[in-house]
């Protein structure tokens, strides 16, 4: 069963997937994700959509819902938790 | 000796934004606060005192919410330098509060983890403690605060419960560290750097790994906050109800602050007639009843709309609702290049622009904060209300328009739309301009909503009304003074008045009536003649000025009859309709506000941007108001 990754902009609502990577633009950018709670190895799913044009997206992670455009939410890789998904 | 010491031992509340510090802040102290700023930055620094069973008082400084020390926002930076020790005057807190959310564990964790380095005893306030049982939370206590090595005590600040032990807690850390203390010498500076990313991960690993330890069953997520965000961030609905609150809160300030407003009025007007009845004819009577009363009176009168319009944004912050607005609109802020959280300074600026510009500080880059900051101003605040009013008033006839929407309510529409759209368009050319840059990014997170707490919204009420009024009773009374003296010297000797009375009125060969023919020339192609320059000068200084200005200059200048009617008659008879327009319209831009340069100054550390925003609003102002002038003119209504 191979697991499949995608960047957490493309992630579909409401799908459940593990964070395997976070990066950004700038290092603080990364410092500044890592400090909201998005980070390697937590769970995370798109709840939310804005209403024009879908961007920026909510997402729940550690408890928490966060907003962030697509453009930064690209830059987080997400593997999906389990068969689940992918088939 | 350590009684003195201890009696004026200051604490600090620290926590991540909505952990509820502000209410254990309230909790704890209740209205015993007071608010100042911090030196040098417009940061408010909140301290109360908690008065102690043995007489003692504890002081208590309400830090602002940070999920760091590594400092993204102004705010959170004075967090970080308090914490240090490193704010000049500022002792370093002698224990730390750190307020944890206790539905949220997860996520508050990794900063009290970076706290618990800092050489400082610390006490965690386990907050809502109530809401996470009810949503599944099973926490074993004990092992919870032996694992982070700090007394937790759980709390639910908005019931005051915990608040007492929470004390008793503090007071024990500072006991004991003054005990270990003695023999060693304490440094108040402590050094700090910039964490690396892997630091911040190792935190959350410790965090998952204690909570792996200590809870039994952790909190579900909030139902409650899922199925409202499904209607209030739903394509459709979201944006009709968005649109709904707004327009309820527009009509709440037209509509609601009409009645207080009038009492307010009537009572001004009734206290200046009793005071006049008092005192014999002469110059102090003169001073009191034209000068202060009507004056100050008449800036006054606006309180009701500007407390309507904060209790709904305190409201609208305080359940949550606000950063959901913020995030269905920042594709909109995001277009003309604005960060999604400039949308509550902007909307804060319908209020005052210094309540919105004081809150870019949750922006975190400079240059996004720096563009809210400039356009701020241009939103239409509730200082331009009053000269809307008084114009609309006098010169827009009260018909119909349309369905139910009348004539008078249509300008005013028309004139916040103005007031709306400035400030998104100027952001646009200033992002493609003097401030180019990648584009902001966003990261916000979307509280849990939660019922807005009557005591948060009265505390704000009242702090907002003390600066409102000490404002209309330090800056309003002496600038309505200075235009009352400058408009009534020097006298004219009484028999050239008595010669020329009914073609020159006393208030020409006054100061105030010489500046207002110096500047004529330059206002006579808006269609401003030399009176509404005399309320122009003293109108700098604060927009609503303008009016009390205007009230004095007629009042000073009227005949027995005209005095009695009221201001907009007055000026209906001598304006024309282009005259007023084009003052309206210079109103949407002009910065006609000492307060804001001076605040917009302490904000970016530099005159130049408060130079650069007076120049260009000036210049913006005067082109809107010669065109409007020109065009309404050419229509045949320029009289």
């Amino acid at each position: 069963m191979s697991k499949k990754s995608l960047p957490l902009g493309q992630l579909k609502k409401g799908v459940r997937a593990r964070i395997i990577s976070v990066s950004a633009s700038s290092e603080d950018l990364v410092r500044n994700l890592l400090e909201m709670g998005l980070i390697e190895g937590s769970m995370v799913r798109v709840v939310h959509q804005a209403p024009l044009g879908g961007d920026p997206i909510a997402v729940e992670v550690r408890g928490a819902l966060i907003a962030l455009r697509r453009q930064e939410a690209a830059g987080i890789t997400v593997e999906l938790s389990d068969s689940g998904g992918a088939s | 000796m350590s009684v003195s010491l201890q009696s004026s031992s200051l604490i600090a509340l620290a926590g991540l934004p909505n952990s509820g510090k502000t209410s254990l802040f309230n909790a704890l102290t209740g209205s015993r606060q007071k608010v100042a700023n911090y030196p040098g930055v417009t940061v408010e620094r909140k301290e109360g005192a908690i008065p102690l069973p043995d007489g003692r008082v504890l002081r208590v400084l309400d830090l602002p919410g940070t999920y760091s020390l590594d400092a993204r926002t102004p705010d959170e930076e004075i967090t970080r330098d308090v914490l240090l020790g490193r704010i000049q005057g500022e002792a370093p807190p002698a224990a730390l509060i750190v307020v944890v959310d206790a539905t949220n564990l997860e996520r508050n964790l990794g900063l009290v983890l970076e706290l618990r380095e800092l050489k400082v005893p610390l006490v965690l306030a386990l907050n809502m403690m109530d809401l996470a049982k009810k949503r599944g939370l099973d926490l074993d206590l004990e092992t919870f605060s032996n694992e982070l090595q700090i007394p937790v005590i759980p709390t639910v600040a908005v019931k005051n419960t915990g608040t007492d032990q929470i004390v008793t807690a503090v007071n024990l850390a500072i006991d004991r560290v003054a005990q270990e203390s003695r023999s060693k010498t304490k440094t108040g500076v402590q050094t700090w750097s910039k964490p690396e990313a892997s630091a911040v991960r190792d935190r959350f690993n410790e965090v998952d790994r204690i909570l792996r330890k200590s809870t039994r069953r952790s909190t579900a997520p909030s139902l409650w906050t899922e199925r409202l965000d499904r209607l209030f961030l739903h394509p459709i609905f979201g944006l009709s109800i968005l649109a709904l609150v707004l327009a309820l809160i527009f009509q709440a300030i037209f509509s609601w602050a009409s009645l207080p407003a009038d009492w307010i009025e009537s009572g001004v007007s009734a206290f200046g007639v009793w005071v006049g009845s008092l005192m014999a004819d002469g110059p102090l009577k003169d001073l009191l009843v034209n000068g202060v009363i009507s004056g100050v009176g008449s800036v006054v009168v606006f309180l009701p709309q500007i407390l309507i319009l904060f209790a709904f944004i305190l409201v609208l912050e305080d359940s949550g609702y606000l950063a959901r607005a913020a995030f269905m609109m920042d594709r909109i802020m995001g277009g003309v290049g604005l960060h999604g959280r400039a949308f509550i300074p902007l909307l804060s600026s319908y209020a005052c622009a210094i309540p919105g510009i004081l809150s870019t500080r949750t922006i975190a880059n400079p240059r996004d904060r720096l563009a809210t900051i400039l356009v701020a101003p241009l939103t239409t605040c509730s200082a331009r209300l009053p000269v809307y009013t008084l114009l609309v008033g006098a010169f827009v006839p009260d018909r119909p328009f349309l369905g139910p929407f009348r004539t008078q309510g249509a300008v005013l529409f028309a004139l916040y739309l103005l007031g709306t759209l400035a400030p998104l368009t100027m952001a646009w050319v200033f992002r493609r301009t003097v401030l180019k840059g990648p584009k902001p990014t966003l990261l916000m997170e979307l509280p849990t909503y939660k019922m807005p707490s009557l005591r948060g919204v009265v505390l704000g009420l009242v702090e907002r009304t003390k600066i409102f009024l000490r404002r209309a009773g330090t800056v309003i009374l002496s600038l309505s003074v200075l235009v009352w003296f400058l408009s009534s010297y020097p006298k004219v000797p009484a028999q050239g008045q008595q010669n020329q009375a009914s073609v020159m009125p006393a208030i020409h060969s006054s100061y105030a009536g010489t500046l207002g023919h110096a500047v004529e020339p330059l206002l006579r192609p808006l269609g401003f003649d030399w009176r509404v320059g005399i309320a122009l000068i003293p109108g700098f200084a604060a927009r609503e000025v303008m009016v009390s200005a205007l009230a004095t200059v007629y009042a000073i200048e009227g005949d027995e009859a005209t005095v009695e009617s009221a201001l907009s008659e007055r000026l209906a008879a001598s304006w024309t309709l282009a005259t007023a327009l084009s003052l309206m319209v210079w109103y949407v831009f002009a910065p006609q506000c000492l307060s804001t340069l001076a605040v917009v100054r302490r904000e970016t550390n530099s005159w130049r941007w408060s130079i650069f925003l007076l120049v260009y609003m000036t210049a913006l102002a005067y082109l809107a108001s010669f065109l409007t002038y020109r065009l309404v003119s050419g229509f045949g209504w320029g009289g």
